[in-house]
């Protein structure tokens, strides 16, 4: 996946002047993830530069760029640090286009390493999903695999509007095969476009990141039991793909939402309850949640019993299969 | 180890305008000074929620930026920069709107006015003007972003991170920070630590300049020296203009439980318009007949403008939804459907 979000970037650089990455660490460094590896030799550094450690000032420059002319790509390099840029992110890059009545452009695509699994520090695993896409102005995406973090992050860089991008750390070092005949040739998935993974006919998992391997993998011990899983991966986490949930979940008629957040109005919320208003005649059951725990991201010894396992996805499936 | 003392900011000086721009200078304070009188009179009729007023900031404000290029500079305000706006042009019915409450940042074009929206986050904009100077830098234009704020958002952690991205980055932008002693009923010994906004500048490695705020030929001869360096390439300038909020914070503030009513009457005495005045009147750039004249003219312009912001219509609702996004989103067309069969 690191590699598919530098094509990305490296494309994006290439095909549009006004886009600038700029960032901690990402200019000769390549980033602590080397996802920028490359580019600042390729694009020069003005055009991929490192800032000081301003996350409110990453964003707010991002803003003043953006009114300029210019397609701002800044880093964040952890979720939990893009908490100092709440204010700069929220007020500022959500709601210029607003405030100005459409007058001042805002095409800004914030990438954020995201959600856990790596068994890092404090404040280098969080799962901010919920916190953007409540917020009105902001649309937000999150890729599963390597050829979908290419597509979704151009998309979002082309894009008119600000995009908060959340990288699962997790799937960073993903080796998926991809296309033979490269990146660009592999028809990109419409915007804003939710997409089922796997198909199935007993239960719908719903599920977005680095859950979405995990669902799969649940999906294939259930099918030892007979028990046949649909996968529906979200990527659109702001605007959601509803059709595509809706769809699923009345075809299965029943729905299980995975994700790595708390649970107290976690997104997952939101899931099962466009489920309950877009399906509820053709469920046989409630719509169920698999999700972290209601505490702070916990240290790396306790990550594995955080994170939702696969026994507790398919612990959920069978409470549905038996409503 | 010898410690190191911040360099002491200089008090800027400068000698008369010329005749011609002391006038243009001055009826745009006049202008602002009965344009401020008419908000708050429309505050009081209820026409206006709230305002925010600026008497005595007038200098400071018009002296700045009439020093900038309105064909090229831009202006980051927060919300107190009434007096900017009618320096640069910008139309001033939209400006006012925002403070009658007919749409948060106001109802003119920033994009062609040259001067951002209307922001109550007082350091919010502050970095914004550091990115957008940052990309004047790197068009190869020759721009400069001019970046107001007050002693109290000189507090907040996004001005430090502007001031030193500024630094870092080269950016062409001047900081001017006008100190009206007053944010909200928080005085400068419990606001700035060391006292002084301008001598921090030091630190973040650029030029700091204290200007007596109330003095119309030293802010803008201060402002018109930083944006010429910034347009050679020289980098930031911070600009601390010392002034004073005449009036209370806003219409819904009452002064008399924070400051000290003899301060206010000692601040009559160096009202900025009184000294501007005084000083056209020392350098022979104006007499009575041209003070007579401006009274009457700047009247009219500021009761237009009265006139103009009440008659102003309300925004029709599909503003709601109109200018959230650029690229179409169904969540909120499903949602503009609700509001057109249930509310609208």
């Amino acid at each position: 996946m690191r590699d598919a979000l530098n094509r990305a970037l490296d494309t994006a650089l290439a095909e549009d002047p006004a886009t600038l990455v700029f960032g901690e660490d990402v200019g000769r460094l390549g980033g602590v993830f080397r996802v920028t590896d490359g580019l600042q030799r390729r694009h020069g550094a003005d055009r991929v530069f490192d800032t000081p450690i301003a996350e409110s000032g990453i964003v707010g420059l991002a803003v003043g760029l953006a009114m300029n002319g210019w397609r701002p790509v800044p880093e964040i390099q952890f979720d939990g640090f893009a908490y100092p840029a709440v204010d700069q992110i929220v007020n500022q890059m959500a709601r210029m286009h607003y405030r100005s009545r459409g007058a001042a452009p805002m095409p800004i695509t914030l990438r954020v390493p995201s959600f856990g699994g790596i068994q890092a520090p404090e404040h280098h695993g969080e799962s901010l999903e919920a916190l953007f896409a409540h917020v009105p102005g902001l649309r937000v995406a999150a890729p599963a695999d390597p050829l979908d973090a290419y597509h979704l992050l151009l998309q979002s860089i082309r894009c008119e509007d600000p995009v908060v991008f959340l990288e699962p750390k997790a799937r960073y070092w993903d080796r998926a095969p991809l296309p033979e005949d490269g990146w660009a040739a592999a028809p990109a998935p419409p915007m804003g476009a939710g997409r089922v993974v796997r198909a199935g006919r007993h239960a719908t998992l719903v599920a977005w990141g680095a859950m979405v391997r995990r669902c799969l993998r649940a999906a294939e011990l259930a099918a030892e039991d007979g028990v046949d899983l649909e996968v529906v991966d979200l990527r659109w986490l702001k605007p959601l793909d509803a059709d595509t949930v809706a769809a699923s979940a009345a075809r299965t008629r029943r729905a299980v939402v995975v994700h790595e957040a708390p649970l107290t109005a976690g997104l997952g919320g939101e899931v099962a309850a466009l489920i309950t208003e877009r399906a509820f005649r053709d469920l046989a059951a409630p719509v169920q949640r698999v999700t972290g725990f209601d505490v702070p991201y916990p240290a790396g010894p306790l990550e594995p019993q955080y994170l939702p396992t696969v026994d507790r996805i398919l612990f959920a499936v069978q409470r549905t299969l038996e409503y | 180890m010898p410690t190191r003392e911040p360099p002491a900011p200089r008090l800027h000086r400068a000698g008369p305008l010329p005749a011609d721009l002391a006038r243009r200078l001055y009826r745009l304070m006049l202008t602002a000074r009965m344009l401020d009188t008419e908000a708050i009179a429309l505050q009081r009729q209820g026409v206006f929620p709230a305002y925010v007023s600026l008497r005595g900031q007038e200098a400071a404000q018009v002296g700045s930026a009439a020093a900038m290029d309105p064909e090229r500079d831009f202006a980051f305000p927060t919300y107190r920069e009434m007096a900017v706006a009618l320096t640069l042009g910008v139309d001033m019915v939209g400006y006012l709107a925002s403070h009658r409450a007919l749409w948060h940042g106001g109802l003119y074009n920033p994009l062609t006015s040259r001067f951002a929206p209307i922001n109550a986050v007082v350091g919010g904009p502050v970095p914004h003007a550091v990115g957008w100077a940052l990309g004047e830098r790197l068009a190869g234009r020759t721009g400069v972003a001019v970046s107001y704020f007050g002693d109290g958002a000189s507090s907040e952690g996004d001005v430090h991170e502007a001031m030193n991205l500024a630094g870092v980055l080269n950016a062409p932008v001047v900081f001017v920070c006008q100190n009206n002693r007053w944010a909200l009923s928080v005085p400068n010994e419990r606001q700035i630590a060391g006292g002084s906004v301008a001598a921090r500048a030091a630190g973040y490695g650029m030029p700091g300049v204290t200007v007596d705020g109330d003095d119309l030929a030293a802010v803008h001869e201060a402002t018109r020296t930083a944006l010429e360096r910034a347009r050679a390439g020289g980098g930031p300038t911070l600009i601390e203009a010392l002034t004073y909020r005449a009036n209370p914070h806003s219409t819904s503030d009452d002064t008399s439980r924070y400051r000290d009513p003899a301060e206010e009457r000692a601040w009559a005495d160096r009202d900025p318009l009184l000294r501007a005045r005084a000083a056209m009147e020392a350098s022979g750039a104006a007499d009575a007949a041209f003070f007579a004249a401006a009274e009457a003219e700047c009247r009219a312009a500021a009761e237009r403008i009265r006139d103009g912001v009440s008659a102003a219509p309300e925004p029709p609702g599909t503003d709601l939804f109109d200018h959230v996004f650029r690229e179409p989103a169904p969540h909120l067309a499903a949602q503009r459907r609700v509001w057109e069969e249930e509310v609208r």
